[in-house]
């Protein structure tokens, strides 16, 4: 260090006006606990009070009766909505054995994408082409295509259901998505792990099997469940090429002999009692993970 | 088979290039049963992709490499088989970090090994308690120190009993005050006959436990010997530059 005035120590002196006050600790933690406590009372009654002019405006417009009689009509909503449930239980059979399939044939298409070495040449191609074609193609094209052209080939041996045909559709399409989802996840994964397991001796199919894709799926789940959201949704296209109604359908029809819209009302209403505790769920037991691995994470 | 073939590792003429840079330029060495081998030199000096080659993670350019006299190098080898018997241990630990100490320690040798799960984890809670480490076992490798969790590194290396040990600079990642606690589990390997070829800037450590020093530098063994002569006599110049350069820094 140079002739210039070094820095002057500073000397820690009791009662020196520059410290914070001798409060104790305690008495610290009470302020800031008042402080969290007065927060949530203000968002409380800032919400309450937010929400009761929105419904107070809607409520005393011009317009509003002629709307709720046509979207929210009580009477329609509870004479509708129990055949409507009913049919929404097609709608989660449906999403539910297609969401089995996708998470297994994405997860193949990702693997195949990522083999390494000209020899897996072919394969790296398939899944790219794959992924290319399915994702490009509007999915109701798909329904459409597989949904209405195949049954009326009547290829001997071929179902002929055109649900079976409309749930391979989103199979096809929603997979091409997924996949995506799974290969950024393996990419995520650090190479030091995949050398790690190989260094011991593992295979190259047991270091992707055990250590590289059960990291890879527990960074994607937040965009996975996205996907499974969006093909939850997307079962009410097969409403386009079944002779049995499922929900979306059902309303459909309710919604032209009532001329009414509150049975689609009450599609839509299915559709959330479905999504939104399952988004909440994940959420959860992601953040149960996360304490469960890290230091010092739950709190 | 050991006995017959004398060398555990045999390295002749190694070499290595990245794209255009050459990292090793002709490197021979034999590492002897229940010697540990000490490299040291300069970062850049090509110690961990020496050791890498070893372990067959980098597939090398020219030379060859006997394991207990088996050419490893030699197309159509089984690089599973040969890795089972090579332990190597990183310098950023490469734990995984969704398993368990104890499932860290099993997976290899339950799937490469084909050992029973409850041999698997006899073996590993042998191993822990060994290494003070038996009460860490249902832990997750975020929820211990980097010492402990270079301690476990080590203890999955050494669950599939391998002949030799190669360890990367396993102390530079290290904060200071936890560096000692995984030399001790280094000293009470050797202690215990195990080979070993290790990469590292702990000058004390390497002229404590080696049977043998090299200076790599530029991509070649410069010169090598007995700890005693490389510290205190070394005859070339850039080791004594190399040492000098060391002993400023306070590293030794």
């Amino acid at each position: 260090m140079g002739g210039g005035g070094a820095p002057e120590l500073y000397q820690y002196q009791p009662g020196d006006p520059r410290l914070p006050d001798e409060r104790s600790t305690s008495k610290i933690l009470a302020s800031l606990r008042a402080e969290g406590a007065r927060g949530v009372a203000i968002a409380v009654v800032s919400t309450i009070v937010v929400f009761t002019v929105i419904v107070v405006v809607v409520v005393n417009s011009a317009n509003w009766p002629a709307v709720k009689e046509a979207f929210f009509n009580g009477e329609i909503f509870r004479d509708t909505f129990p055949e409507i449930a009913r049919r929404f239980l097609k709608n989660v059979q449906y999403f539910l054995i297609a969401e089995v399939f996708i998470l297994a044939w994405a997860l193949m298409l990702a693997v195949l994408r990522s083999l390494p070495g000209p020899v897996f040449f072919p394969l790296r191609l398939m899944s790219i082409v794959y992924t290319d074609l399915f994702r490009g193609i509007p999915t109701i094209l798909v329904v459409y295509l597989l949904g209405f052209g195949v049954p009326s080939l009547g290829l001997p041996g071929v179902p002929t259901d055109p649900a079976f045909w409309g749930v391979l559709a989103l199979i096809l399409s929603y997979s091409a998505y997924v996949a995506e989802v799974y290969r950024a996840g393996i990419e995520s994964v650090h190479p030091s792990q995949a050398a790690a397991a190989r260094s011991l001796g593992l295979s190259r199919w047991h270091s992707l099997r055990f250590v590289v894709i059960p990291q890879a799926v527990r960074r994607v789940v937040p965009p996975l469940l996205n996907d499974f959201v969006g093909l939850q949704k997307d079962t009410a296209l097969i409403a386009f090429i079944v002779a049995v109604p499922e929900a979306f359908k059902m309303g459909q029809i309710e919604q032209n002999t009532l001329f009414n819209f509150t049975p689609l009302l009450a599609v839509a209403v299915m559709f959330l009692v479905i999504t939104i505790p399952l988004t909440r769920l994940v959420d959860w037991l992601l953040a149960r993970e996360r304490r469960r691995r890290m230091a010092g994470g739950g709190v | 088979m050991n006995a017959t073939h004398g060398s555990v590792v045999r390295i002749e003429g190694l070499h290595k290039s990245f794209d255009k840079l050459q990292v090793l330029r002709g490197i021979d060495l034999s590492v002897e049963e229940h010697e540990v081998i000490c490299l040291i030199g300069a970062s850049g000096s090509g110690k961990s992709t020496l050791l890498r080659c070893v372990n067959l993670i980098e597939p090398v350019d020219a030379g060859r490499i006997f394991v207990h006299g088996e050419e490893i190098t030699a197309i159509g080898v089984d690089v599973n088989r040969i890795r089972r018997s090579i332990g190597i241990v990183f310098q950023s630990f490469n734990l995984f970090p969704h398993m368990t100490v104890l499932r860290n320690i099993t997976l290899a040798p339950r799937k490469a090994l084909k050992l029973s799960a409850a041999e698997a984890q006899t073996r590993a809670v042998e191993l822990l308690e060994r290494f003070g480490l038996a009460d860490k076992q249902h832990e997750y490798p975020d929820r211990l120190s980097g010492g402990q969790q270079q301690r476990v590194a080590i203890v999955r290396a050494l669950a599939m009993q391998p002949d030799i040990m190669l360890l990367d600079e396993v102390t530079s990642a290290l904060d200071p005050e936890l560096v000692a606690e995984v030399l001790n589990v280094i000293k009470e390997l050797a202690g215990g006959g195990m080979t070993m070829l290790i990469a590292t800037h702990e000058m004390g450590f390497a002229r404590d436990i080696a049977s043998r020093v090299c200076f790599l530098d530029a991509g070649v063994i410069l010169e090598e010997g007995p700890p005693e002569q490389i510290f205190t006599a070394p005859r070339e110049e850039r080791t004594q530059r190399f040492l000098e350069s060391i002993i400023e820094a306070g590293r030794m």
